[in-house]
């Protein structure tokens, strides 16, 4: 009750903060030559009432006080602990709430770490993002309120979905908003370096840093929500081409063609049109991708609410946003076509530009998958799906050419270059194009596209792996995410040739047989836990390298009622060995699926890379050159 | 006549036409071949032919519908004006039960018999596929 109070009216006195925040800048930025201590006081202010906010949510959780809406629709007095403090932003309330937190929280960061850039710059970045933050108060206040009062008060409530309980999807949300809202920064910052026409080697210096950041968070992020659709959802893989997924992916794409143009634009002054487009396609993909998870349109966990005055809101606000971008970019920017800088054929900035392309390409390809079925059904209440096919036709076949220019760009050198030791690089190329030969030919999958693609996959790998060991490695950062992409390609890609599936029906007793395999269905267990009844599955599984006994679980949950299977997973090097089991109609046969796959483990091990490629950048601005 | 710098800009200029035009071209053509269509069993009554192409079948699980042995599942969808048998055999969601709505992506057989090869999973007992919500609404 006073928690819920204390947070509601400290998100009142924080939307007040903001507009008092833009009155000071507003005033700042014609008088003095210095930043006015107030904006730097008041932002600390605001983010201080967001996070008081945002406690009082917690508490209201934690005291399972139902009093509050958000608590009595997402909260129950038997979950545990971990699960009332995590429930807070496992709605769409509190995930605002969370969203607006970060929001302030890296504004604040902003006005402290950019004390060595110009006045005037920051002071428009601050207006740029106040303005979005505004937003977000509005539409948390107005449309979303978290602190909802009911009365008379319930006695009990309705439970957390039980598929968000999970340790994983606990950290997934978080993460994946410092990338989503990193991104806000880049969109105000690019805004106000337009408006005072500051694109240039130091602004990309500048901003390099929280490129990298939301770019790391956003890959972090993603690799949680798959690791968990991975075992809690029972997927049973890493990636489905769902439209919750892809847009979390649209943004990624973005992210990584920006990371690289601003390593251009931080050496020599080109490509600044095109990237003040990437940093607003960036933001707006992020906000588009909320106004399609949480309008209801995409169907998915992720659809708290279907709430048509939401959608409409985000909308608007996006087409705000939008509009005053676009008038910017129109308005301020002078493209500075007298002094052309050179490019020549054969150099870094080219293979730049072709990595752009590529992204540029997966990125509509993913984006027309995603819209598509949301623009016909409105224009001919059609109803489509766009499956796996769809992407993996368009983007598999141009990974290959992807590969190969991931190793060679990176050894190219600004302006004009030569190749160098040619002769290595072709020796490289004939290995792992001989090696790829062998393993396709021994393992009987003769598809001629698979062994070009492992043959591309094993030339960035061997490349980046020899890179490691020369002393000419400049770019350890790069060299690691080039590395960790080429063995992603190569899991993924084992992964899904040498995966194998048994899908079978079997009673308490009964055993499944074939060739080289035998499931045996030894017993079932049950037990009463906490906030569900526990089943536990025990299956016998020998064939010839594994032999071993897996125990799935199926939660039957009591409030709400609903049932979860929970995955075991015998993770080891080379493979996992993955067993579901769930029930139909209460009937003695229990429908059980299990899964041998390869490679698992190193598909996240590869994500993790990837990242740390860009944690090593971040890190180690000064010394790589 | 122009210089080399103009005929270069030229060149890369041809060069992204010609690479946006096939990308269009690609993803329209591959968009074209890979869509699902959903159905409901009323739509798939008023089919003209039967295409062996996948489509999607969505509507309420019959009661007392569902027959479980070990190769399969054979169950009925049902929008209350029309029915359709499916038989499935493979991976079932943990809210898949007579009664609640279900979404079934397979092939058609015949008008009245689907074979299935995947029923989409779902997260939440209230919720329903904006699909299957529909077709209910219009009855």
């Amino acid at each position: 009750m006073l928690s819920s109070l204390m947070g509601y009216y400290s998100l009142i006195f924080g939307l007040c903060i903001s507009l008092l925040i833009i009155l000071f800048s507003v005033k700042n930025f014609k008088n003095s030559n210095i930043l006015d201590s107030k904006i730097l006081l008041f932002s600390f202010l605001q983010l201080v009432l967001v996070f008081v906010s945002f406690l009082g949510l917690v508490i209201s959780f934690v005291n399972s006080d139902f009093s509050n809406e958000t608590v009595f629709n997402n909260s129950h007095t038997t979950k545990p602990l971990f699960y009332k403090i995590t429930g807070t932003w496992g709605n769409h309330e509190g995930s605002l709430l969370l969203w607006l937190l970060v929001l302030t929280l890296f504004i604040f960061i902003f006005l402290v770490k950019s004390k060595n850039q110009l006045k005037k710059y920051r002071i428009l970045t601050v207006i740029f993002q106040q303005i979005i933050i505004i937003g977000f108060f509005t539409f948390l206040i107005k449309t979303s309120n978290p602190f909802n009062y009911l009365f008379p008060i319930p006695e009990e409530g309705l439970g957390l979905n039980p598929i968000l309980q999970d340790p994983a999807l606990a950290i997934h949300p978080p993460i994946l908003y410092l990338g989503y809202v990193g991104s806000s920064i880049i969109f105000s910052s690019v805004l106000a370096a337009t408006t005072l026409n500051y694109i240039n080697n130091d602004w990309a210096k500048h901003i390099k840093g929280w490129v990298l950041i939301s770019w790391i968070f956003l890959t972090l992020g993603i690799l949680l929500g798959s690791i968990w659709a991975y075992y809690e959802l029972g997927w049973g893989g890493f990636w489905f081409w769902d439209p919750v997924e892809n847009v979390s992916l649209m943004p990624w794409l973005a992210l990584t063609a920006l990371l690289h143009c601003i390593l251009v634009l931080e050496k020599r002054s080109l490509f600044k049109s095109w990237i003040i487009i990437l940093s607003i396609a960036t933001f707006t993909l992020s906000m588009c991708g909320t106004f399609l998870v949480r309008s209801g349109i995409l169907n998915s966990v992720h659809t708290f609410a279907n709430d048509p005055e939401r959608g409409l809101f985000i909308l608007s606000f996006l087409f705000v946003l939008i509009f005053i971008s676009i008038f910017i970019f129109f308005v301020f920017h002078k493209s500075d076509n007298k002094k052309l800088s050179p490019i020549f054929l054969l150099s870094k900035e080219t293979s730049i530009v072709i990595n752009n392309w590529f992204m540029m390409y997966f990125l509509s390809v993913v984006l027309i998958g995603t819209v598509y079925p949301i623009f016909l059904d409105v224009i001919s209440s059609q109803k489509i799906s766009v499956g796996p096919p769809f992407y993996h036709k368009l983007i598999i076949p141009f990974l290959i050419p992807l590969l190969i220019f991931m190793a060679i760009g990176p050894r190219l050198k600004w302006i004009k270059s030569e190749l160098k030791d040619k002769l290595s690089l072709a020796i490289l190329l004939i290995i792992s194009v001989l090696l790829s030969l062998f393993i396709v030919r021994n393992f009987e999958t003769n598809y001629l596209l698979n062994s070009i693609l492992i043959g591309s996959a094993f030339y960035l790998f061997f490349i980046t792996v020899r890179d490691f060991f020369s002393k000419k490695t400049q770019r350890l950062s790069q060299n690691i995410a080039h590395f960790g992409f080429s063995l992603l390609i190569l899991s993924i890609l084992f992964n899904s040739i040498f995966s194998n599936e048994i899908i079978t029906n079997l009673k308490v007793g009964e055993s499944y047989k074939d060739d080289d395999l035998e499931i045996v269905f030894n017993d079932l267990t049950k037990e009463n836990k906490k906030n569900y009844v526990l089943f536990t599955g025990v299956f016998s599984i020998k064939d010839k390298s594994f032999n071993n006994i897996l125990k799935p679980e199926l939660r039957i949950y009591n409030q709400p009622n609903i049932i979860t299977s929970e995955a075991d997973i015998k993770i080891t090097l080379l493979q996992d060995n993955f067993i579901t089991i769930n029930t139909v109609k209460n009937e003695d046969y229990f429908n059980v699926r299990y899964m041998i796959k390869p490679f698992m483990l190193w598909i996240w091990v590869s994500v993790l890379l990837i990242a740390l490629g860009g944690l090593i950048s971040l890190f180690n601005k000064k010394h790589e050159e | 006549m122009y210089g080399r710098k103009v005929k270069l800009r030229f060149l890369f200029i041809i060069l992204i036409l010609l690479s946006l035009i096939l990308s269009v071209f690609l993803i329209l053509k591959s968009l074209e071949e890979n869509v699902v269509y959903f159905k409901s069993p009323s739509d798939i009554q008023l089919l003209e032919e039967i295409q062996d192409k996948k489509i999607r079948v969505g509507g309420m699980v019959k009661e007392n519908s569902i027959e479980i042995s070990s190769e399969k599942i054979n169950f009925i969808v049902t929008d209350f004006k029309n029915e359709i048998n499916v038989v499935y055999s493979g991976v079932v969601p943990n809210l898949f039960s007579e009664g609640k709505g279900v979404v079934a992506e397979g092939y058609l057989k015949d008008r009245s018999f689907f074979e299935a090869t995947k029923i989409l999973a779902k997260h939440d007992e209230n919720y329903m596929p904006p699909e299957v919500k529909a077709i209910l609404k219009e009855k």
